[in-house]
């Protein structure tokens, strides 16, 4: 179970398993996308399974995520989505009434995204097996011109930079499961973030060294793996990472930390320094951008980890998500 | 096992004297009053949560006192600083 | 957020930290016991020791209820919870940490029925919701939590709710404390006290500390500042040779007490005549059971427990590590066969144990890091 979480026991699984018995002798550190060449053309290709309970939830549902953190995935490597394919998994027995809202729901965030469903297939099983639905999107896209990604680029003196607040979706998630008798005024922030990275690359293109959207596992994980795939540190400024109110309750609550919750609406960048200004203005004005903040900036120590100031001169190692969040009592 | 969170009473519950809602920045959980028989708490107090009981009351005051206490820390050792020096401290 | 971003604001966290350093002066070496799990963690998460000048040292000490429980207990509870219908339910601390053939989420992808609660209650209003099957909640805690445990059985009795128990784990901080004081290789100027325990138990029970053992000890607040300013009134005693129990907590401790949670915990609890204690051995009079007014609620009476007694890998050095006389990257096994990923002993299990927060915190930290100015 812990290996879906995200964190470490995931990476285990897809670099120790998945990645040499499918990927071959594809070189260098594992992106959200593959670039392919296909006859001259590069082209990115990704895709994601969603599998979150409940279906529906404060800011969206399944079939939104579906569309979004694939465009998201394509967006952050560098390429705009043009279109998907989507899988079904369906629970025999399932609703028509829901199935209808997801499938209407996912239409509504393709038409947002500006990305078109091209085909699909459905697959029903027994009652008991696949949680009501599981959505699988796969997207292929175009590469945005003026932008490389690539881990091994990133240099001491990079800045970090974070879109919005973290913390929203993992928390309205945990909260929608209703086992907690919490409640508070939250809202999943799953969007597509195609614009604001287009604004990104339009204003710091040549700046830009990686790209991710902290989902499963939080900002700590993305983090932690540029940190071991570049071997420099990430130091961050405690004050300055953006998180609600209302989020910052809740995990103090429950004893989990912001950067472990999973967001679906945001993503991280490393900007060289001569860039960063031009890009956190872009970010900024830019809609939906406006909670950007540059939270950190790329050291030499401590290598391959993330560090974590606070304003009076403390600090902490933050690790890659350990097995699934479980929040602490103690 | 420390972990204890202040939060603010919002509600109590009309059918239920020991069940409460507390607020802690805009989130809202359903606490247990049961340990602060002998001392009730009202809509507006805060109080001390853990695992979902009310620990204990927070006092405004005390909690006031004491940042003042730390506001003047070392002014009073400053203060002593300065009065030494004019030297007075040799006049009986 | 109240009553915690105040006990964070840096210009006070500097000003105290500066008062530190001047009482602490340079010549003499001072060795603090923070007792309680939570001050470990608080350590850790704010960076204090970062803050602190070098001749402070502050022990990790065991008042991490998950630390010191012993394998055996685990597995007995999931033993009891093999049975069938028989629903386990445990705050997320317990859920990784290992028995002898697994962990409660371990146990939980094999198929028992396990469940994360936040609160006892949270466990009887499962039994309410699930009348065909038995929950049966795995309690731990010091006194801070005991008082929840024996109040919902209280209310579960009122209710005659029959399907509901708790396999009960709950420790006592003052023998754990007294054991740290008894043992030979200790040597301790002074005891930061643990504040929520307090808010039940008072700060009487601290008095011998003073008295007999001749250590002050100041009843800490949980917030940077309010662990800075107990370290300032501890160096003050120190300084002046003063000896005595103060309360630094005072916003939430009352010096008495809390009755109504010490009456609950007298209706349904009773002394267990000893209890082991992972890595100090058996404590007399250290841990609670239910006594026999709630024995229907009591999972040892409803239920068999196989009473396996398991010990520690020898290379394991949990009880010096927890008794302070070692640090945790002195421990044979630190970062090697003991990780977070792959805990050996219980203090790399919980975020609380001084080895986790070690690990998570300190061990990979290199020579000061120096930051630029951030745009």
């Amino acid at each position: 179970m812990a290996h879906g979480a995200g964190g470490k026991a995931s990476r285990k699984l897809v670099e120790g398993l998945f990645a040499p018995l499918l990927f071959g002798a594809t070189p260098g550190p594992l992106g959200d996308a593959a670039h392919v060449d296909i006859n001259g053309t590069r082209v990115a290709i990704t895709t994601d399974s969603f599998v979150v309970k409940p279906l529906t939830f404060p800011g969206g549902s399944i079939g939104e995520l579906a569309v979004n953190g694939t465009v998201n995935d394509l967006a952050v490597s560098g390429a705009r989505a043009e279109a998907l394919v989507v899988s079904y998994v369906l629970e025999a027995g399932l609703a028509t009434p829901v199935l209808e809202a997801e499938v209407r729901a996912m239409a509504k965030a393709a038409r947002d995204a500006g990305v078109r469903i091209a085909a699909g297939d459905t697959k029903v099983v027994e009652h008991g097996k696949a949680d009501q639905m599981y959505v699988t999107t796969t997207g292929i896209g175009r590469l945005l011109p003026g932008v490389k990604i690539d881990p091994r680029s990133v240099r001491v003196g990079d800045r970090i930079l974070l879109s919005g607040p973290i913390g929203d979706h993992g928390i309205t998630i945990l909260l929608a499961r209703g086992e907690l008798d919490l409640e508070a005024d939250l809202r999943s922030d799953t969007r597509s973030v195609l614009p604001l990275v287009e604004a990104l690359i339009h204003a710091a293109g040549p700046g830009i060294r990686w790209m991710r959207d902290p989902t499963r596992g939080g900002a700590a994980t993305s983090l932690n793996e540029l940190a071991r795939d570049c071997g420099l540190g990430m130091v961050l400024f405690e004050d300055q990472i953006p998180v609600r109110d209302t989020v910052r309750g809740a995990c103090e609550l429950l004893g989990l930390d912001p950067l472990h919750i999973a967001n679906e609406g945001q993503f991280l960048a490393v900007v060289s320094p001569e860039y960063a200004d031009a890009a956190i203005n872009a970010l900024s004005l830019a809609p939906g951008g406006s909670e950007a903040q540059v939270i950190g900036e790329v050291c030499e120590q401590p290598a391959g980890t993330v560090l974590v100031t606070t304003l009076y001169g403390g600090s902490r190692i933050v690790d890659m998500l350990v097995g699934d969040p479980l929040p602490r009592i103690c | 096992m420390c972990l204890a969170i202040p939060g603010k009473i919002v509600e109590i519950s009309s059918d239920n004297q020991d069940s409460a809602i507390v607020d802690v920045v805009g989130v809202r959980r359903r606490i247990d009053l049961g340990l602060l028989h002998e001392d009730k708490p009202l809509p507006g107090d805060w109080v001390l949560v853990h695992v979902g009981f009310a620990m204990s009351k927070i006092s405004e005051q005390d909690a006031a006192d004491q940042m003042n206490t730390l506001r003047v820390l070392g002014e009073i050792e400053g203060a002593m600083q300065e009065v030494k020096g004019y030297g007075l401290e040799d006049v009986n | 957020m109240r009553f915690v971003d105040e006990f964070r604001e840096p210009e006070l966290i500097s000003k105290t930290a500066e008062e530190i350093r001047r009482l602490a002066g340079m010549e003499r070496h001072f060795r603090m016991m923070e007792v309680c799990g939570g001050h470990t963690h608080a350590i850790y998460r704010f960076g204090l020791k970062d803050i602190l000048p070098e001749n402070i040292e502050l022990i990790h000490g065991p008042g991490c209820p998950v630390c010191v429980l012993p394998m055996g207990r685990i597995d007995d509870g999931l033993a009891i919870a093999q049975a069938p219908d028989v629903i386990f339910a445990a705050f997320g601390d317990m859920m990784r940490v290992p028995g002898t053939q697994g962990s409660p989420l371990e146990h939980k992808a094999r198929g028992m029925d396990v469940r994360i609660v936040y609160s006892p209650s949270d466990a009887l209003k499962l039994a309410r919701l699930n009348p065909e099957k038995h929950v049966m909640f795995f309690a731990i805690g010091f006194e801070t939590t005991a008082p929840s445990t024996a109040l919902t059985m209280m209310r579960a009795k009122a209710e005659g709710i029959r399907n509901f128990s708790v396999f009960c784990n709950h420790v006592t901080i003052i023998p754990a404390i007294r054991a740290i004081l008894d043992s030979p290789d200790m040597r301790l100027d002074a005891f930061i006290g643990p504040g929520h325990v307090s808010t039940v138990i008072g700060c009487r029970p601290y008095e011998w500390i003073a008295a007999n053992e001749g250590k002050p000890i100041v009843v800490s607040g949980f917030e940077p500042l309010d662990m800075l300013q107990s370290i300032v009134m501890l160096l003050r005693q120190l300084n002046a040779g003063e000896v005595k129990v103060e309360n630094q907590y005072k916003r939430v401790v009352p010096w008495e007490g809390n009755r109504a949670a010490l009456k609950a915990m007298a209706e349904v609890f009773e002394l267990r005549p000893y209890f082991e204690w992972r890595g100090l051995g058996f404590i007399s009079q250290s841990a609670l059971r239910i006594n026999r007014k709630y024995a229907e609620f009591d999972a040892e009476e409803r239920f068999e427990v196989p009473g396996i007694r398991v010990t520690d890998p020898k290379a394991a050095q949990c009880g010096e590590v927890l008794k302070g006389v070692l640090k945790p990257h002195q421990c044979k096994l630190f970062g090697r066969e003991c990780t977070p990923e792959h805990p050996i002993g219980a203090l790399m299990v919980s975020s609380e144990g001084s080895c986790a927060a070690y690990h998570n915190y300190e061990h990979r930290k290199a020579a000061m890091v120096s930051l630029s100015s951030i745009a």
